[in-house]
C-alpha cells in the first residue's frame, strides 16, 4: 500500500517575480528573475539541480513547446526538462512533477517552474479556444472562462436561495477582503483597496460576477527548489516540509451525467479529502492555518471553502459575514492577496500561491504575517466547474 | 393519389416596424408600405428557417418515411455544397435519401412542390418534404428592403393519410427581368417598379390562375381559398377580380405581418389556408417569379385530425419587436460589428471532422447505453455512469426532440456576440443527458434556474475568410 509523500521532500528555496503587466519583459525574463532569486533564497548553485520541470499553458503566445525553452533560457546542462500543462493546475502539477521524482528517490534536488507570458495577444481575458479540441469545437458553447464560473453562481444562488442582491454581496466580501491583503503585497499587480460598493456598482462580465468578482490577467513567474526531507536542514535552517501532494481529474461527469449540482467543484472536493489523508489531517476547519485557493472568480473561493470543508455545505456566507477568512481572522485565505490581487499568469499560480505559504511558514510575510502558522494548504484549480482539475498541496514547518 | 399529409411554417421571433427602418435611413421614392416584416436572428439562414419548418411538418411524423427533400430558395448560403442536404441533415432525416435545391426564382417553392407530387406520383413508396425558406436582405433604404421578410414553409407530400389531394398544376415559364442577383452579389438589382406590377404581377399570375383552370374545366367560384404572393396591397385582390373570384376567396396578405418571402410566400400562406380549411374544401395555389405554377388541391376529411404543428396562426402570433435597425444590419451582416482580436481569432473549421462527427454536430445524436440506459451528448465510447462504465456498449439516441430544462446559465459581455451578452447555459435533458448550449431567442432577464427549453438547429458561426456556414443546435426558451 503506498505511502503518500509525507515529510519525504522539502522546499528548500522559493523566487516569485513581481506579477503585473510586465511590457518590459518576455517570458524568458520572467523565468530568469523567478530563478535568480530561488537560487539565491536556496544558496544553491545552477549546477547543484539534478532535474527540472516547467509549467505554463498558453505555450504558443508565451515560450513556446516542450521544455527546452527552460533548459535554454537558464543554461540548464544536459539535465532531464520536462514540461507539464494541466490548465490552471500547471504551476502545481510542476511543483508535484518536482516533488515526487525526489520522493522516489530518482533525485536529491530538482526544479520546478511555472512562467506565463499573457499579455501579449491584444486583449483582456485568457486567450480564446484553449479548452476547445477540434471535434468539441463545433458543439462547445460560446463559454469564456468568466461565464463558466457565473454559471456556478447563477446555480448557487438558485439552490441556496439568495437572491442576486445577496448573493453578489456575498461574493464582493471575498473581493474587498483579497483586495486588502494584496495592498499589503509588494508582489502583487492589483495593489488598491477597493471598497463594497466600487464592487458592487462594477460592470458586468459574465452575469451575475462584475470585474471585481474576476482576478486580473498578468504576467509572472515563480519557481522552487525541492531537495530530499533528510537534507533539508543542511541547505538552511527552515525548510518547508511538504505533507501532500494530490491532484484530482475530472473524467467529464459532472458536464454530460446529471448528478452533479453544480454548486461546487467535485474535483476540489476529492483532491481535499485525498490530501487530508496523506497528511494526516483530520478536522481541517480546525487544523489549517491558512491557504492559498484558486481565486479565479470570487465564487470559485465561495465554493472552495465547502469543498476543502473550512465551511458547511451551503453555508459558507455565514463564515464569510463573519469575517473567518480575513487576515486577521481565524483562517486567513489568500494572506497574499490571491488571484484576484495578484492576477493568474496560469503556470506561475500554484507556485506563487506555495511561495505565500513558505514566506508565511518561515515567519517572513512582513505586514501580512500571520501568527505561527502550522499548516499552509494551495489549492490549485484547471479546467472549468464543469470539467476541472484541481491539485492540493499542504505543507508545514516540522516533520512529523 | 398524391397529396400533402402534413405542413408546417416557421417565422423567426423578431419583427421589425417599417417605420423603424423609415426613421432610420428613409426611403427613395414613396414610402410604400405600412406594418411589420420578419426578421430572422443573426444566427439563422434560409438553411436553419427550412430545418425549423420542417421540424414542424414532421411533428407527430415518421421520418423512416421520408425519401426525400426539395429545398427551395433564393438566398441559399451555398453556391457549391447542397443546402437541402445541410437541411436533411439538421431535420435527421434518413441517409438514403433524394435531396434537390430549388433556387433562382421566388416561383421555385411551387416548382419544389409539383416535383415532389409528380414523384410521389410515379413511386408510391415514401413521402416528400418540400422546405422552402427565404433569408432575404435589401439595401439599406430600398424597397427591397422594405418588402422582403424572413419566414419558412414545409410540406410533406405522400400517398396515405393526405388531408389534401393533389389535383393538377399548370405553369408558366418567362425570363421576366424584374429583379435578379448574379454570383458574389449581396443584394437583388430591380427594374421599374410599375413595370413590374403592369407588366408581370398583374399578368403572369391571372395567366397561371387560368392556364390551370382551362386545363382541368374548372369555374374560379368553386374554390374556397385562392393563394398568390402579395408584392402590392392594391392589385393584390384585384388581380383575380377579372377571373371571376370574389374578395373573400382570397388568401389574406402577409405583407404587413411578415413581409415577402420570396419562394416561401405562396407555401405559408397555404399553410394558412389549410388551418382553416374543411373538409371537400378546394384550394388553388399560385405563385410568382420567372413565370408562375399554379396548382389545386381538394381537401379531405383526414384534415380534421388534430394537429402537433405550431403552423402558421401561432407563428405570427409569437414575436419580438426589434426596436433597433442597427440590430437588424448587425444581424443581416450588413453594419460590421467589432467582435475584439478575441473574436477575429476563429478557429479553422476542420471539416473531416466535421464529416466524421456529423451525427453528432448536425442531427444531434448522442448514445445511450445499453447496460444501464444511462442518455449521453456528446456520444461516448466508456459510459460515464460512475457505476456503469460499460465500453462499447452504445446505441444510438437522439436529443434534438427531446424537452429539457435550464440547469444554469450565464450572460456574458466578454464571448464575442453579435447580439451581447452570449447568453448559454447547461441543460438536463427530460429524460436523462446534459451538456452546455448556446441559448437564443431569449433575453437574460427572462431566463430561471428549471424553466423549459427546446432545441434549435441554427448556425453557429459564419467564417467568412473560408466561406464556411458552420451549423449546429442552439436551446431557447420553450414558448406557450
Amino acid at each position: 500500500m503506498a505511502d503518500g509523500i509525507k515529510d519525504k521532500v522539502a522546499i528548500i528555496g522559493m523566487g516569485c517575480t513581481k506579477f503585473g503587466e510586465r511590457w518590459d519583459c518576455s517570458a524568458e525574463d520572467l523565468m530568469t528573475e523567478s530563478f535568480k532569486e530561488t537560487l539565491a533564497d536556496a544558496g544553491i548553485e545552477k549546477n547543484d539541480i539534478q532535474a527540472a520541470w516547467l509549467g505554463t499553458h498558453f505555450e504558443d503566445i508565451n515560450v513556446g513547446k516542450g521544455a527546452t525553452p527552460l533548459s535554454s533560457t537558464l543554461k540548464l546542462p544536459f539535465i532531464p526538462c520536462t514540461r507539464v500543462d494541466n490548465f490552471c493546475a500547471t504551476g502545481t502539477e510542476a511543483l508535484r512533477a518536482a516533488c515526487y521524482a525526489v520522493a522516489a528517490g530518482a533525485y536529491d534536488i530538482t526544479l520546478a517552474l511555472g512562467v506565463e507570458k499573457l499579455k501579449d495577444t491584444g486583449y483582456g481575458g485568457l486567450p480564446a479556444g484553449g479548452l476547445n479540441p477540434s471535434r468539441l469545437r463545433f458543439i462547445n458553447c460560446s463559454f469564456t472562462t468568466p461565464g463558466t464560473f457565473a454559471m456556478v453562481a447563477t446555480r448557487y444562488f438558485s439552490t441556496y436561495g439568495l437572491t442576486p442582491e445577496e448573493g453578489k454581496m456575498m461574493l464582493a466580501k471575498i473581493s474587498a477582503k483579497s483586495h486588502h491583503n494584496g495592498a499589503l503585497n509588494p508582489k502583487a499587480h492589483l495593489r488598491r483597496p477597493v471598497t463594497i460598493e466600487q464592487i458592487m456598482n462594477a460592470p458586468l462580465v459574465a452575469w451575475p460576477l462584475g470585474l471585481f468578482d474576476c482576478c486580473g490577467v498578468s504576467d509572472g513567474s515563480a519557481a522552487a527548489i525541492v531537495a530530499r526531507a533528510d537534507m533539508a536542514k543542511s541547505f538552511r535552517q527552515d525548510p518547508v516540509f511538504v505533507k501532500a501532494l494530490q491532484i484530482a481529474t475530472s473524467p467529464g461527469e459532472e458536464l454530460i451525467y446529471n448528478k452533479w449540482d453544480g454548486t461546487h467543484i467535485e474535483s476540489g472536493y476529492r483532491a481535499g479529502i485525498k490530501a487530508y489523508a496523506e497528511a494526516g489531517i483530520k478536522n481541517p476547519r480546525e487544523e489549517i492555518s491558512m491557504a492559498e485557493v484558486h481565486d479565479c472568480f470570487s465564487i470559485n473561493e465561495a465554493i472552495t471553502m465547502e469543498d476543502l470543508q473550512f465551511s458547511p455545505r451551503g453555508r459558507v456566507k455565514e463564515d464569510i459575514d463573519a469575517g473567518r477568512f480575513n487576515l486577521d481572522g481565524p483562517q486567513p485565505i489568500q494572506p497574499d492577496g490571491g488571484l484576484k490581487s495578484f492576477g493568474h499568469p496560469i503556470g506561475a499560480s500554484g507556485l506563487r500561491m506555495m511561495y505565500e505559504m513558505y514566506k508565511q511558514l518561515q515567519g517572513k510575510a512582513g505586514e501580512r504575517q500571520i501568527p505561527n502558522p502550522k499548516y499552509g494548504l494551495t489549492h490549485n484549480m484547471g479546467g472549468v466547474p464543469a470539467q476541472s482539475v484541481v491539485s492540493i498541496a499542504i505543507v508545514g514547518r516540522e516533520l512529523g | 393519389m398524391a397529396g400533402i399529409i402534413s405542413y408546417g411554417a416557421y417565422i423567426p421571433r423578431y419583427r421589425i416596424n417599417r417605420n423603424t427602418i423609415f426613421n432610420a435611413i428613409g426611403f427613395m421614392g414613396t414610402f410604400p408600405s405600412p406594418g411589420e416584416k420578419a426578421v430572422a436572428n443573426w444566427n439563422e439562414d434560409s438553411i436553419t428557417m427550412a430545418v425549423a419548418a420542417g421540424l414542424d411538418c414532421l411533428a407527430g411524423q415518421n421520418r423512416k418515411r421520408v425519401a426525400g427533400l426539395n429545398f427551395a430558395t433564393t438566398t441559399q448560403p451555398y453556391m457549391v455544397r447542397q443546402n437541402s442536404a445541410i437541411a436533411a441533415a439538421g431535420l435527421d432525416l434518413p441517409d438514403g435519401i433524394t435531396t434537390a435545391d430549388f433556387v433562382g426564382c421566388t416561383k421555385s417553392g411551387t416548382t419544389a412542390l409539383i416535383s415532389a407530387l409528380d414523384a410521389t406520383n410515379k413511386d408510391k413508396e415514401g413521402n416528400i418534404m418540400i422546405c422552402a425558406a427565404e433569408c432575404r436582405a435589401g439595401k439599406p433604404g430600398g424597397a427591397q428592403e422594405h418588402l422582403y421578410g424572413d419566414a419558412a414553409a414545409a410540406i410533406l407530400v405522400g400517398n396515405e393519410n393526405v388531408i389534401a389531394t393533389f389535383e393538377g398544376s399548370y405553369s408558366v415559364s418567362y425570363d421576366f427581368p424584374d429583379r435578379w442577383r448574379s454570383v458574389g452579389e449581396k443584394f437583388e438589382h430591380a427594374w421599374e417598379e410599375r413595370f413590374i406590377r403592369d407588366e408581370g404581377y398583374t399578368k403572369i399570375i391571372p395567366e397561371a390562375i387560368s392556364g390551370l383552370l382551362k386545363k382541368y374545366n374548372l369555374n374560379i367560384k368553386e374554390f374556397s381559398k385562392i393563394i398568390y404572393p402579395c408584392l402590392y396591397p392594391r392589385e393584390h385582390i384585384n388581380i383575380t377580380k377579372k377571373l371571376g373570384a370574389d374578395p373573400l376567396q382570397i388568401q389574406p396578405s402577409i405583407l404587413a405581418t411578415i413581409g415577402d418571402p420570396g419562394s416561401a410566400s405562396p407555401l405559408i400562406m397555404l399553410v394558412a389556408a389549410l388551418e382553416d380549411a374543411k373538409p371537400g374544401d378546394k384550394i388553388l395555389v399560385a405563385s410568382f417569379g420567372s413565370g408562375s405554377d399554379a396548382l389545386f388541391f381538394t381537401v379531405t376529411n383526414k384534415i380534421e385530425k388534430p394537429k402537433n404543428c405550431k403552423g402558421f396562426k401561432k407563428s405570427v402570433a409569437s414575436k419580438k419587436e426589434l426596436t433597433s435597425y442597427e440590430k437588424y444590419l448587425a444581424f443581416r451582416n450588413i453594419l460590421p460589428v467589432e467582435v475584439g482580436i478575441r473574436g477575429e481569432e476563429m478557429p479553422f473549421t476542420q471539416l473531416s471532422t466535421l464529416w466524421r462527427d456529423r451525427k453528432m454536430i448536425l442531427s444531434l445524436h448522442g448514445s445511450r447505453c445499453k447496460m444501464c440506459g444511462t442518455p449521453q451528448y456528446p456520444p461516448q465510447r466508456v459510459c460515464v455512469n460512475p457505476d456503469c462504465s460499460a465500453i462499447d456498449e452504445m446505441e444510438d439516441y437522439t436529443f434534438y426532440d427531446k424537452k429539457a430544462t435550464v440547469f444554469t446559465y450565464t450572460g456574458d459581455n466578454l464571448a464575442p456576440s453579435i447580439d451581447p451578452p452570449a447568453i448559454y447555459g447547461i441543460i438536463d435533458f427530460e429524460d436523462g443527458g446534459r451538456f452546455w448550449f448556446d441559448f437564443t431567442d431569449c433575453d437574460l432577464d427572462q431566463l430561471k434556474v428549471g424553466i423549459p427549453v427546446q432545441m434549435t438547429f441554427r448556425r453557429k458561426a459564419l467564417d467568412e475568410a473560408r466561406g464556411q456556414h458552420v451549423y449546429f443546435w442552439y436551446a431557447m426558451p420553450t414558448s406557450g
